[in-house]
């Protein structure tokens, strides 16, 4: 029920890509959005009291904004039945720049007869790959 | 280190969570999505939904409510200021829509030592009001240990 025509795709075909800004505010935006109020992804002392190199964006919103570039490709939040990350490097998000964070979609795996695409989604800040094993399962 | 004869614990179902519309549009600005299914309720009822759905790692939220009770769980002894996430994963049976009443069930499917680290992994499986399995959520902690 999608404008995707799964016979069209190939493998390691790129389906998309976008830059998102994480800055300061986006991180408090999430900490309320999801409840996650851990001080280490807004207080700079918290942070540094704790050994790490700045304030770290939550996992799980690198993890929710990554996704995007398979529900924009797709058209459909509600068609992304499988997903998962594994958490490799921390992305430190600078009190005045803010962080980018790069994402690339491409084509995975092709599961014809259930409709499936698996979309291998590559999240990159600093050249630095973030997430590792990062896999939507789209139903088209 | 986290008691390894935890694993296997199942924890009881959390009150039930009355998912928002303003909740899932408050989410979905977050993780900066611009999918109309999450903002739009007309898009979202054009597409068969009978509200706006919420964006696929939302049900963190859910899962959240029973981490909670686990990591206050005196005899699984998870240090939480050590605690870093090791992985993610949602399944889903079907999207979060806003209205549903959802009720989340914890298990801990693992316990497994690396050196001084732990890492537990736990099982949440996420129902509607009518008992029907909405999401499956899989969250792996590690825990760190004295180095």
């Amino acid at each position: 029920m999608t404008h995707i025509n799964i016979a069209s795709l190939e493998i390691g075909q790129e389906i998309g890509s976008k830059e998102f800004l994480l800055t300061r505010d986006s991180l408090v935006r999430y900490a309320g959005a999801s409840g996650d109020f851990n001080p280490i992804h807004y207080r700079d002392d918290v942070a540094a009291a704790v050994g790490l190199p700045g304030v770290l964006a939550h996992g799980m919103l690198t993890m929710g904004a990554a996704v995007q570039v398979a529900v924009d490709w797709v058209g459909n939040a509600g068609a992304i039945v499988d997903y998962q990350v594994r958490f490799t490097k921390p992305i430190v998000v600078d009190p005045v720049n803010g962080a980018v964070l790069v994402v690339t979609g491409k084509v995975g795996e092709i599961d014809a007869e259930n409709n499936v695409v698996r979309v291998d989604l590559e999240a990159v800040f600093a050249d630095t790959k973030v997430l590792g094993k990062a896999q939507a399962r789209v139903q088209l | 280190m986290v008691n390894p004869n935890v694993q296997g614990k199942k924890y009881p179902a959390t009150d039930p969570y009355l998912v928002g519309r303003e909740k899932i549009r408050e989410f979905a600005q977050a993780v900066q999505s611009t999918n109309p299914m999450n903002l739009d309720v007309f898009a979202a009822q054009a597409a068969g939904y009978t509200d706006v759905i919420a964006p696929p790692t939302f049900a963190v939220v859910i899962q959240e409510r029973s981490l909670s009770t686990v990591l206050s769980d005196q005899e699984a002894d998870i240090d939480f200021t050590r605690v870093v996430h090791g992985d993610q994963r949602f399944i889903h049976a079907r999207p979060i829509v806003a209205g549903d009443e959802l009720v989340s069930e914890l298990e801990i499917a693992s316990v497994k030592s690396l050196g001084a680290h732990s890492m537990v992994t736990f099982e949440t499986k996420i129902y509607d009001s009518t008992r029907e399995l909405v999401c499956t959520a899989i969250s792996t902690l590690v825990v760190r240990g004295d180095e």
